[in-house]
Formats: C-alpha cells, structure tokens, sequence
C-alpha cells in the first residue's frame, strides 16, 4: 500500500468509515445535504475565496466527516470562516448543500461549545439576542457590544468610520422593534423545542 | 401599474437609507406600487442559521405568513404574489426557506408548527421571492427604463457589482449566469453610462467577517477595489446594502491594513438610475457615502454639494479621539 501523505492521513483517509456524524449532520441540514454523495473533487476548495484562512477545505472537511471525527470536525475554523458566498455550492458537480452544511456545523459546535475562537459564535449570539429582543436587528447596539468584547484595538481605527455612519444619519441611535413582538416570541419559543430529526 | 410587495429589510432605514431614498424616487417614472410588508422583522442575516435551524427558518417564515396575509389585498385591487427585497442576503433568506420548506417537507411542517404559536401559516410556493434588480430588468424592462433617460451618464465608468448572494445559488434560475451574470452591465449601459467589465462582480464582499474575521474580509475587500481601480473605474454600483457597506465603510481600515490609498466610490445603483432619470444628488442620498462619489460624478458634471456635517449632539471638541479631524486626515491620504 502507498505511503500516506500527511494530508490523507489529516483527513482521515487512513480510517474506517463511520457514517453516523455524516448522517447527523445530513439530518440537521436544511434541505437535502447531498452529503453522503461527495466524490471528493475538491472543486469546492479551489473555489473557496476564503480557504486560504482555512483550517481544512470544504473537501477535507467532508472527508473527515464521512470518517466520523467529531471533535476535529466540529473544532475546525472551516465553517466560521465560509462566508456563505456559494461559489462552491454552485460548481459542485454532486449538488452537495456545503453553505448550509457550514451552518449546521456551526450550530452543533456552538451546542458543544467546540470552538477555537469565540469571536464568530458571539457575534451571532449577539446578533440574534437582539433581533429577539426587538424583531430587528440594531447595529449600534450590536457593533458596540461586540467591537468592545472582541476588538477593543480595533476601536480607535474604527471611530472614524462610525462618526462618519453617524454624523451622515446611517445609524440608528435607538433600536426600532417591531408592534407584533409576542407574536415573534411565540413562534420562536415553540420553534426551540423542535428540531430535525429525519 | 407594476405592484408588489416590499420587504426592505434592517437595512434599508439605517446604514443603507440613500438605498430607500433612491428607491423612492424611481418608483413613480417607472410606474410602480410598493406594499411593505406589515410589521415585518429582521430575516436573521446569516447569524440566526448558524445557531438554531428551526428559529432560524421560523424567522424568515413569519415574513412570508404576514405577505401572504397581504397579497390578495395589495392596493385595494388585483393582489400579487410577488415579495420583492431590494437587499441581497434578505432575498436569499426569504427565497431559501420557501425553498428548503418544498425540498424538505419535515422542515417545512415543523416551521409552520412553529408558525402556528403566533396564529400564522406558510404554505411553500405561494409566493414569488424576487430581488429589486430582477424586477427592474426582467418586468420593467430595459427599454421602459431607457426612455426615462434625461441625463444619460455618458462617460461615467462604472463597474457592475452584483456581490454573491443574489446570482447564487439562485434556486429559481433568474440569472442569466452563476458567476457572470450581465444583468446590472445591462441597466447600467441602459443609463447611458460607460459599463466597464468586472470579472469581480460576484465574489464576495466578506459578509460579515467584517465583524468577526477582519483580516479575510479586508483580503476580498481589497481584491474588489484593487479590480475596479486596475480598470479604470470611477465607482463601483451595488445592488445590496451589505456589499456597499463593506466597501464603503471599511475602505479606509482596509486601506490601513493593506498600506494603500485606494479611493473607491460605491453608490447603490438605484442612487444612478435617479441621476440619470434627472434628479439632484441630494434627493438620492448622494453624500452619505464614506468614500465621497464627488470626484467620480465631476466627471460626467454632475456636482455634488458639500454634505453639512450636522453638529456633533455632543460637545465633542474638547473630548477625547477627535474622530472628526481625523476622517478629513485619512479622506485626503486616500485620495492622493
Ligand atoms: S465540490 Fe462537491 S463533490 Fe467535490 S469535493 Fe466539494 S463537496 Fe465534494
Ligand atoms: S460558500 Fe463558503 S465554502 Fe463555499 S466557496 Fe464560499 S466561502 Fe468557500
């Protein structure tokens, strides 16, 4: 047998396959994933504008989950990284969902907490907090949450920009919320408690 | 009359308000009825998707309950099952869950249990989820659009941005490409103006890594306006209020982190449909821009007026940064 490259043996190519992270995440997968009917081109990784800051290409990802490596799926950069531009989606010669496939990695590394860099889960979590708050989202009430907690030296080099946003009326200085907003909270309690499971 | 249904989107009232501004000025030339849709929320961006699913989708799904709620009533007459967003990562959210709910009956039948907590249904298909650029060209029509021309933007080199989400994965095959679509070439040439070709025009603007992954975000950044700079562009035209916040408002960190001086304008390209239909730049929120567009549109003679930076509400003279000195600074270093 040829020797493995390191790269192979990253993406678990050396181990027995084990389908039932791959069928997870097919199942959380809105959509039909395609998943299980990557040929492993790599068209996706030559596509990607963002794999050069990639822990693994969308390619070795799918590889080591069809190997069934959980911890190292689930603490890879790659899905925090992807952003969602679907040039791959549309180059698959498979039809395989990977933007949507992203997403459902990130939701289950969120659920157990295996991240390496927090910055991108709470930028959502932000995000989301107040768009269930007020129905819509509120940029200032979020840039100023997030840049203080995440990109404190990022602040002088960004004041401008935001003055400028706000002298020139581009930000809202009070969040707006929508009338509805128990309605809002309704659907989205009940959806809580309801997931994929087939 | 052309009627439909608006959704604008988070956007469209803050960051991105010369978008609505100009938008509402095309409306009454080219015959055309907008209903809001009412009491409409945020359609999540791409951060509620990669946290829950089901909340996720129920989100968007309460959108296209309450335009439903609304299509057979749309002006009192007719009706119409078309949904229209004039921002891109809106249009793919919305068209992406009545999608998904058809592809995918469980997801489908689980957001409408959710749905059903607020009293609300969303039968899949029902509704047409269109972008405002589609609508232009495809009902409108180019020629509808060309006749009203008064000022023809001759001579204003322009690059087509048409950003990511928009001509992909395009579920419904509006495009008439994945990756070169000439959509906007065509609407900007209809104006009149000089349509440089951009082999850019749908990568990405870095979404939101701006927030999160600033040093990949200013790597697409930089590609795009490096482009459009290399060919000779004056400005750049977006067809979404992300792309042009991207480019627009991080251009100056980007040109720090890169140790470069590019000055790139992006103007939503409804702001260049009113130039050209014969309104001031005032009216079309021209000047709300970071990266000023005054240079870019001398060129062509229109003259932008000098915005009135309305007063700090506080006293910030004496205070601490000095933010606005230093936007003038940085403003000319850019443009050297
Ligand atoms: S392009 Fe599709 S089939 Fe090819 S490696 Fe990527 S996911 Fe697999
Ligand atoms: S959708 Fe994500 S993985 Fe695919 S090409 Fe774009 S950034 Fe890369």
């Amino acid at each position: 047998m040829p020797q493995m490259t390191d790269e192979r043996v990253r993406a678990g190519l050396n181990r027995e396959e084990d389908l039932s992270l791959l069928n997870e995440v097919s199942v959380k997968t809105a959509g039909v994933s395609h998943l299980e009917m990557c040929i492993q081109c790599g068209t996706c990784g030559g596509s990607c504008p963002a794999a050069m800051d990639m822990d693994h290409t969308p390619r070795m990802l799918f590889a080591m989950l069809r190997a069934g490596m959980r911890e190292e799926v689930l603490r890879s950069n790659t899905p925090w990284i992807c952003v969602s531009c679907y040039h791959c989606v549309v180059r698959c010669p498979q039809e395989v969902h990977i933007a949507d496939v992203m997403y459902t990695l990130k939701g289950m590394a969120i659920k157990v907490k295996l991240y390496s860099d927090s910055t991108a889960p709470h930028f959502s979590q932000t995000f989301v907090d107040m768009v269930e708050t007020y129905g819509r989202s509120f940029e200032l009430g979020l840039a100023s949450r997030h840049y203080l907690k995440h990109f404190p030296l990022r602040l002088p080099g960004i004041m401008p920009m935001g003055f400028g946003m706000l002298t020139k009326g581009r930000i809202d200085v009070a969040p707006r919320r929508i009338k509805q907003m128990k309605q809002l909270k309704a659907i989205l309690s009940r959806a809580k408690k309801l997931e994929l499971t087939s | 009359m052309n009627k439909y249904l608006l959704y604008p989107g988070c956007s469209m009232d803050s960051s991105a308000r010369a978008y609505l501004e100009s938008l509402n000025t095309i409306l009454e030339p080219l015959d055309l009825q907008l209903d809001e849709i009412e009491d409409w929320n945020c359609c999540g961006a791409t951060e509620y998707l990669g946290i829950n699913l089901i909340p996720a989708y129920s989100l968007i799904a309460r959108n296209l309950a309450l335009a439903t709620k609304q299509m057979d009533s749309v002006n009192g007459t007719g009706g119409t099952r078309t949904v229209i967003t004039p921002c891109s990562a809106c249009y793919l959210n919305l068209a992406k869950a009545d999608h998904y709910m058809q592809e995918r009956p469980a997801l489908g039948a689980k957001v409408n249990e959710a749905l059903s907590a607020g009293g609300l249904e969303y039968k899949p298909g029902t509704l047409d989820v269109r972008h405002l650029l589609d609508i232009l060209v495809y009902d409108i029509g180019l020629d509808a659009i060309k006749r009203k021309v008064t000022r023809p933007l001759n001579g204003l080199k322009v690059v087509p941005y048409m950003g990511c989400m928009l001509p992909r994965p395009d579920y419904k095959h509006r495009w008439s490409d994945h990756e070169h679509p000439t959509e906007l070439d065509d609407l900007l040439r209809a104006l009149g103006a000089d349509v440089i070709d951009y082999p850019l025009t749908t990568e990405c603007c870095g979404g939101h890594m701006t927030q999160i992954g600033p040093e990949t975000a200013f790597e697409l950044i930089r590609r795009l306006i490096a482009g459009a700079h290399e060919r000779g562009a004056y400005l750049m035209a977006a067809v979404c209020p992300m792309c042009q916040l991207n480019i627009d408002a991080y251009q100056l960190e980007t040109n720090r982190f890169f140790h470069t001086h590019y000055h790139m304008p992006i103007l939503f390209f409804t702001q260049l449909m009113g130039l050209a239909f014969g309104r001031e730049p005032a009216e079309l929120g021209i000047g709300a821009e970071l990266v000023s567009a005054r240079n870019a549109l001398a060129h062509i003679g229109v003259e932008v007026p000098v915005t009135q930076e309305p007063a700090t509400p506080r006293k910030k003279d004496e205070g601490l940064p000095m933010p606005r000195r230093w936007t003038r600074h940085e403003e000319k270093e850019a443009v050297k």
